[in-house]
């Protein structure tokens, strides 16, 4: 049987894969590396993938900290945020989701599963006063829905102590935050959470468009106030009226 | 093929051997074969059809030159054709043409309704009968207006809604929080208030007449009817929109403020606008 193997050269391969567990390890790294790298890589070096969008721009350190309360408390198994380009949804939500809408989301909050309705552009379709409603008691403003309630946010303190090493975390991954960005964190987080603070004007040079918060609690920033404010900036960074839905087809 | 064959049954093996077990190489089903074939013959004709390989430059177009956001464009298009010349004409009709014309009022309060339950029933509800710090739409008190052309003007550009330049930005003080008035003022305007309302076990004094006089009646008149230009509710119906109970009363006299109404004007098309407009105007309320 031997003298048959060796006159099969295939067989030879198979035979030494089958016996040498660290060839076979090897050979299927290498096999389903090929499938990765044909579906990754393009995506490194083609200019479509995230089309240059004028308006988006890094989280402010509030929303930032909104949005590590979205992860936290899991909103993205419920509700998804990403309109796909199909007509019901833009009917529904507005203009279909970008690429570069989501490009300063490490990890993305695309989601897949809508419980909910999908939030990629719900920033700015309601006050700051009905997302406190809405989130101590979803049924209080929308009877129907299947919502749990977030009553503890509004108590709970928020943490922003590691919020500037957050910022220089995201930077590493290609979030441009500048160093003054990241060294005026904090005071760019509570301007953003009191409308009269003194930053405020600083605030807005740095993070064009964010949405000032009126603070109800007087004890100091809340997790609900951090949550509201990320909540108030999705979708709103780019202006559609100005954007040219023709330019990433043309492109092409 | 192989010239190995199991001994017993004659099948052919694949000559691998392990201690005297051998490796049966029994053929695929043809019915499974032939569907496999077909799967790659399926993704070929896709590839060529529909944008797939990457290439150093972009993506292939593929034969069709299907893109999904041309795609998306010519199904609202389509969206506009179902929907007939009757939505066309509410592009361009003025309000009152739309209210005046049955034909073009039908479709503008059916597209206004679809455009209400999606985005304005989450604060006005689904009948448009408001909730606690959320204006009824179905009755006619009116904090900023209720002709055509009021009601246009708030949906556009919203109320206190600091990312629009023509928001309706008048708001009330809070005398309390401010330190306008002290508690016990603020208790005597509350009463006042109250009776004002003629709701029941009011106590009125001649004290917080006076105050109202001097701080509210700016905005509210001096007969408590409200303002609409300032956005200030009449103070003598039988509607409350935050609650008629003196607590509640104290309380918005000590922090000031007032609902908040996002901008839709940025966010609708002009012709949703006008159907919403028609819609609201025509529950009930409209002047």
């Amino acid at each position: 049987m031997s003298d048959m193997m060796h006159a099969r050269p295939s067989r030879s391969l198979q035979k030494s894969l089958e016996t040498n567990s660290i060839l076979l390890l090897l050979a299927i790294m290498l096999l389903v590396s090929i499938g990765g790298i044909v579906e990754i890589v393009p995506l490194f070096y083609l200019h479509n993938t995230i089309e240059k969008v004028d308006g988006v721009r890094p989280y402010s350190p509030l929303e930032l900290s909104g949005y590590n309360i979205y992860v936290r408390e899991g909103c993205y198994t419920c509700h998804s945020q990403m309109i796909r380009p199909l007509r019901d949804e833009v009917e529904r939500y507005g203009h279909y989701s970008l690429a570069a809408e989501s490009m300063y989301d490490h990890p993305f909050q695309w989601g897949s599963k809508r419980n909910g309705p999908d939030l990629a552009r719900v920033g700015g379709r309601y006050s700051n006063d009905w997302h406190r409603d809405h989130l101590r008691d979803p049924r209080a403003v929308v009877p129907t829905s299947i919502m749990p309630g977030y009553p503890f946010l509004a108590s709970a303190p928020l943490d922003y102590a590691h919020i500037a090493e957050q910022m220089r975390m995201l930077r590493v991954v290609g979030v441009p935050y500048t160093d003054e960005a990241i060294d005026a964190a904090a005071a760019d987080l509570s301007a953003q959470a009191a409308p009269d603070a003194p930053g405020a004007e600083a605030l807005r040079r740095r993070y064009p468009n964010a949405v000032v918060n009126d603070v109800a609690s007087k004890s100091g920033v809340t997790e609900e106030d951090a949550l509201i404010a990320y909540l108030q900036h999705l979708g709103v960074s780019v202006d559609f009226k100005l954007y040219d839905d023709k330019a990433a087809v043309n492109v092409r | 093929m192989s010239t190995n064959e199991m001994r017993e049954t004659h099948v052919k093996t694949t000559g691998h051997e392990w201690d005297g077990i051998e490796e049966l190489d029994t053929p695929l089903p043809r019915w499974w074969l032939i569907t496999f074939y077909a799967t790659i013959l399926w993704s070929l004709a896709y590839f060529l059809v529909y944008p797939s390989l990457p290439t150093p430059s972009g993506a292939t177009q593929g034969l069709l030159g299907w893109h999904s956001r041309t795609a998306v464009t010519q199904d609202l298009d389509e969206l506009q054709k179902i929907r007939g010349p009757v939505m066309a004409r509410l592009a361009t009709a003025t309000l009152e043409e739309i209210e005046k014309t049955p034909q073009l009022l039908s479709a503008a309060r059916a597209l206004g309704a679809a455009a209400f339950a999606n985005n304005c029933a989450g604060c006005h509800g689904a009948g448009a009968q408001g909730a606690k710090g959320y204006p009824n739409l179905n009755d006619d008190e009116w904090l900023w207006g209720g002709r055509l052309a009021d009601i246009r003007r708030t949906i556009e550009h919203g109320v206190r809604w600091d990312a629009d330049k023509e928001t309706r930005t008048e708001t009330m003080p809070a005398f309390g929080r401010d330190g306008l008035l002290d508690a016990g003022q603020i208790s005597l305007i509350a009463d006042e208030v109250r009776a004002l309302g003629k709701l029941p076990g009011a106590k009125p004094a001649a004290a917080g007449a006076k105050l109202f006089d001097d701080n509210c009646s700016v905005c509210h008149g001096v007969d408590g009817k409200g303002n609409r230009d300032m956005g200030a509710p009449n103070l003598t119906d039988a509607l409350w929109l935050f609650g008629s109970d003196k607590a509640t009363i104290v309380a918005r006299i000590a922090n000031g403020g007032g609902g908040v109404m996002p901008a839709w004007g940025n966010r609708l098309d002009d012709t949703t606008i006008t159907a919403l407009t028609v819609y609201v105007h025509s529950l009930g309320g409209g002047e």
